[in-house]
């Protein structure tokens, strides 16, 4: 499909395509020693959000069972640093889809815009043919695979024909695919789509490593690909000029023990020119507005009949629980029960009238 | 004594295994072929093939009109139609009585031709668009008597389609609209950011107005939004529902602050924001604005923003560091924002909080005029000669909403045909998909309206093509964002067989065998028969 090639990149309007930014974040793993993957997605939406993406344009996909978990030292709280530096969880997360809603196939609905039309609006990518998409998944994957909460999988063939259809809808201007798993490039290797850039954090028949385990939490904290990606994101202020290819460098084999990968080739601008805010932040184009439309009639005033019809009505609230009156009210009448010594004394009566009948010599045996 | 295979228990086995055989190939495999299909509905992939190829022909009706002195009587005989006209009227009483002479349908435009020396134009224009669907064009010094028709009209067609280009469509404006199969090339910049600046084509959008209070302690502000609605936004929005439906809202936020710290100027005693940093206003706000869960429409937000009081006045400073008059910024497919000092309008030293009725007439013309840019109302200057009467009371001009729908009609027929074609490319790829009758009466009926659409604007009718373009999209939109489309997307054929292998193999292989021992036996049996006989 063919694409508007824009060189001049003097202009700030024109250096890139794109008028609005989303992101889709999506933890797969579930279970607590699956920490490591929370905190990732975690990291990176709060780097998106620093960057200026708002809620409303991130779709956050995670498990959500760490910071209520049973086996959290500290609840509400998810870490991405040894000695609980920083808190990811905080007291703003918005989370769209938790829990076991974190499957394929919603995701690939989410990509695809096949959402049953029930669907709010903050679960919906509604991106356009001027959005900047970032993805990034996390997770445990394998060769072309990658496993949604320990019960299905998603194939690579699925996610590039998914993003096929995100092209063929123009449901996005350009791609970034970031994937922090095992074997994460086998992940990209199908793409076909034009305007994707994906990097990964292992190739194929490598394993990606977590970073560190801290001992009082008990499990690792990160993983080792975006523990580096996010010290690199900490240097990124919304106006920062640096470019792709320093993140590519980001992570070398030696921090990593991985290799990490890339691949640019569907890509129609050079990497070199796409700046880390064009997918990490959401820098907006600005025009000046120059003219002005000449108003001179008065403002009409509402006319007095509509108010009539409209009749204003008192609005009573009814007590939901009208707890004044239940801690103030007398006891309530019960109906009449004879007095409970009654019933004892009847019985007894009736054992003596049985005993003086049949004979007393039971009555030895009872009392 | 028979051989072997002649016993009745032989027979009765062979015709066991035979029957069993022919039950298996004859009744099961069918049987089994049939259940295991995918329901597919019918899909009329011919007439979309057919579309696809998407030709579109406009025509636009023109009329040229004549004023009395502009053509000879003979050529006056020549010409089919005349028409007679004074000229001791102002340009627009006569633009407005010419507008009731012939009330133009949609889509159409008449140009009155008047004569070079006539003084309803001043002296350096040559045509005068009106706020309707006419224009008057000065016919040129060139044209004295003694030239014939054909001149004549040689002479005014480059003219009449300068016009034309303006007021209707030109060939820019058709290729940005198609801009998603059509590549584009950049040295129009002007159009591209016309493209990116304009929502899409969208049969809904959602208009928020916000006032941004960020020190109430000091100011207590009021303004009339409804009746500034109602008066200002309203007409146009009226005019424009053939192309969209509009929802309105308005809020006020409290403690709102703008992003970036403006930058005191000691030489105009104001606080400056300067274009650089306008860019990062919108993000810290636009996470406090809502929206309406409820419909996935575009959202355009326009703000209003009244600094406090230690920041007041502020002013917004271009890229060249001049002062912008309307103290406004806009961003593409976003909104607008504009800035209302209202220092002004109390002495400094006065009891806070003070009350502030802000001018809405001033408000909702910045505000209109960035509503016509982000609706796809284009900016393109005309050329030096032509004049445009102001737009009236709705702030649209009729010729400019033909415009609009020119370019939305041609948008959506493009994004309709490439819907259809794309799901029907995907459905055919992809055999495991089940299509559903409804999603085929969707493909057809918006088959169906994209063939309406298309031969009615070759014809012209312009509100027609419109409406039936609109429904093409809704029908198409529908059709391949439906949400059963999902299922069996990706069935690899190794997990096909790893599934029936283990229900068939056991079940094949006896028969198989059997058979195989039957053709063996009928082998031997004939070589026997050979053998004997020689």
């Amino acid at each position: 499909m063919l694409a508007i090639l824009l060189t001049d990149s003097a202009g700030q309007f024109f250096s890139s395509g794109h008028t609005n930014n989303w992101a889709v974040l999506v933890c797969t793993s579930r279970f607590w020693f699956n920490y490591r993957h929370v905190a990732n997605t975690l990291s990176v939406y709060r780097s998106v959000k620093r960057l200026g993406i708002p809620d409303s344009h991130i779709v956050l996909m995670l498990a959500d069972d760490m910071a209520c978990n049973h086996r959290n030292p500290k609840p509400a709280t998810v870490f991405s640093h040894k000695n609980m530096e920083l808190n990811v969880y905080g007291d703003d997360v918005e989370v769209d889809y938790r829990g076991y809603e974190v499957t394929v196939e919603n995701f690939l609905r989410v990509l695809t815009g096949r959402l049953p039309p029930s669907t709010p609006r903050s679960k919906r990518l509604l991106s356009d043919d001027r959005s900047n998409i970032l993805i990034y998944l996390t997770g445990h994957g394998g060769n072309g695979f990658l496993k949604f909460q320990d019960s299905e999988e998603i194939s690579n063939v699925e996610l590039a024909d998914a993003f096929e259809q995100m092209w063929q809808k123009r449901r996005y201007n350009e791609l970034l695919f970031i994937i922090d798993t095992c074997q994460g490039a086998s992940m990209y290797e199908r793409f076909y789509s034009p305007n994707l850039m994906a990097l990964a954090s292992s190739q194929v028949g490598e394993d990606s490593l977590s970073h560190q385990p801290d001992l009082a939490i008990g499990v690792h904290l990160m993983d080792r690909y975006t523990f580096y990606l996010l010290e690199f994101l900490e240097d990124i202020h919304p106006a920062s000029k640096t470019n792709m290819n320093d993140l590519f460098k980001v992570c070398p084999k030696s921090q990593c023990v991985s290799t990490p990968g890339h691949r640019t080739d569907l890509f129609l601008r050079d990497p070199g020119s796409v700046l880390i805010t064009d997918f990490f932040g959401s820098v907006r184009k600005i025009e000046i507005t120059m003219e002005t439309i000449n108003l001179t009639d008065p403002i009409k005033q509402m006319e007095e009949n509509s108010g009539n019809d409209v009749q204003t009505e008192n609005n009573t609230y009814v007590d939901q629980l009208p707890v004044s009156e239940i801690i103030h009210q007398k006891p309530k009448q019960r109906d009449w029960h004879p007095p409970d010594g009654f019933i004892l004394g009847l019985w007894t009566l009736i054992l003596l009238v049985f005993f003086k009948t049949y004979g007393v010599k039971h009555l030895k045996h009872v009392f | 004594m028979g051989a072997p295979w002649r016993t009745p228990e032989r027979r009765r086995g062979k015709l066991a295994a035979l029957s069993i055989a022919a039950m298996v190939i004859l009744v099961g495999v069918p049987l089994w072929w049939k259940t295991t299909q995918t329901y597919r509905a019918w899909l009329p992939v011919a007439q979309i093939n057919e579309l696809a190829k998407l030709q579109l022909q406009l025509s636009a009706d023109v009329e040229v009109v004549f004023a009395r002195g502009t053509a000879t009587p003979e050529q006056q005989k020549k010409v089919p139609v005349t028409q007679t006209q004074d000229e001791d009227h102002a340009v627009d009483e006569a633009d407005l009585s010419l507008h009731r002479l012939s009330e133009s349908p949609c889509g159409s435009l008449v140009i009155y031709v008047i004569p070079e020396s006539s003084s309803l134009l001043p002296e350096n224009v040559n045509v005068y668009i009106g706020q309707r669907r006419t224009a008057l064009l000065r016919i040129g010094a060139q044209m004295k008597v003694g030239k014939t028709l054909k001149q004549l009209l040689a002479h005014l067609e480059p003219r009449v389609k300068q016009i034309l280009q303006v007021m209707s469509f030109s060939h820019n404006d058709i290729t940005a609209a198609l801009s998603d199969r059509v590549r584009f090339s950049p040295d129009n910049k002007e159009s591209i950011a016309d493209s990116m600046r304009a929502f899409k084509s969208s049969p809904g959008y959602e208009i928020t107005f916000s006032l941004l209070n960020p020190d109430p302690k000091s100011h207590r502000l009021h303004w009339d939004i409804e009746g500034a609605v109602q008066t200002y936004i309203q007409p146009l929005l009226t005019k424009l529902s053939p192309v969209a439906n509009f929802s309105l809202d308005s809020q006020i936020l409290y403690y709102a602050m703008l992003g970036v710290n403006p930058r005191y100027d000691s030489s105009r005693s104001a606080y400056i924001l300067n274009a650089d940093s306008l860019a990062h206003v919108i993000n810290p706000v636009e996470a406090r604005l809502g929206s309406n869960a409820a419909s996935s429409n575009p959202v355009l937000n326009f703000l209003l923003y009244v600094p406090d009081a230690h920041h007041s006045p502020l002013y917004i400073h271009d890229h060249k560091k001049r002062e912008v008059q309307t103290n406004a910024f806009h961003s593409p497919r976003w909104g607008g924002i504009m800035v209302y000092n209202v220092n002004g309008f109390y002495q400094t030293g006065t009891n806070f909080p003070v009350d502030v009725n802000i001018n809405m007439a001033k408000v909702m013309g910045v505000f209109l005029a960035q509503l016509r840019l982000l609706l796809g109302v284009q900016s393109t200057a005309p050329p030096s000669s032509f004049q445009v009467a102001p737009c009236g009371s709705s702030g649209l001009a009729d010729w400019e909403l033909d415009r609009l729908m020119w370019s939305r009609s041609v948008e959506n027929v493009a994004t309709a045909t490439t819907t259809i074609t794309s799901l029907a490319q995907l459905l055919d790829q992809i055999g495991n998909i089940v299509i559903n009758d409804n999603i085929a009466q969707q493909v057809s009926s918006a088959v169906t309206s994209l063939q309406l659409a298309v031969a009615e604007l070759e014809v012209g009718n312009l509100g027609f093509a419109l409406q039936y373009s609109k429904e093409a999209i809704l029908a198409s939109e529908k059709a391949f964002f439906d949400p059963s489309l999902l299922h069996l997307l990706y069935f690899p054929d190794d997990q096909k067989f790893a599934i029936y292998i283990p229900l068939f193999l056991p079940m094949c292989v006896p028969i198989l065998l059997s058979l195989l021992k039957i053709v063996s036996e009928v082998r031997q049996r004939r070589r026997e028969k050979q053998a004997k006989k020689d």
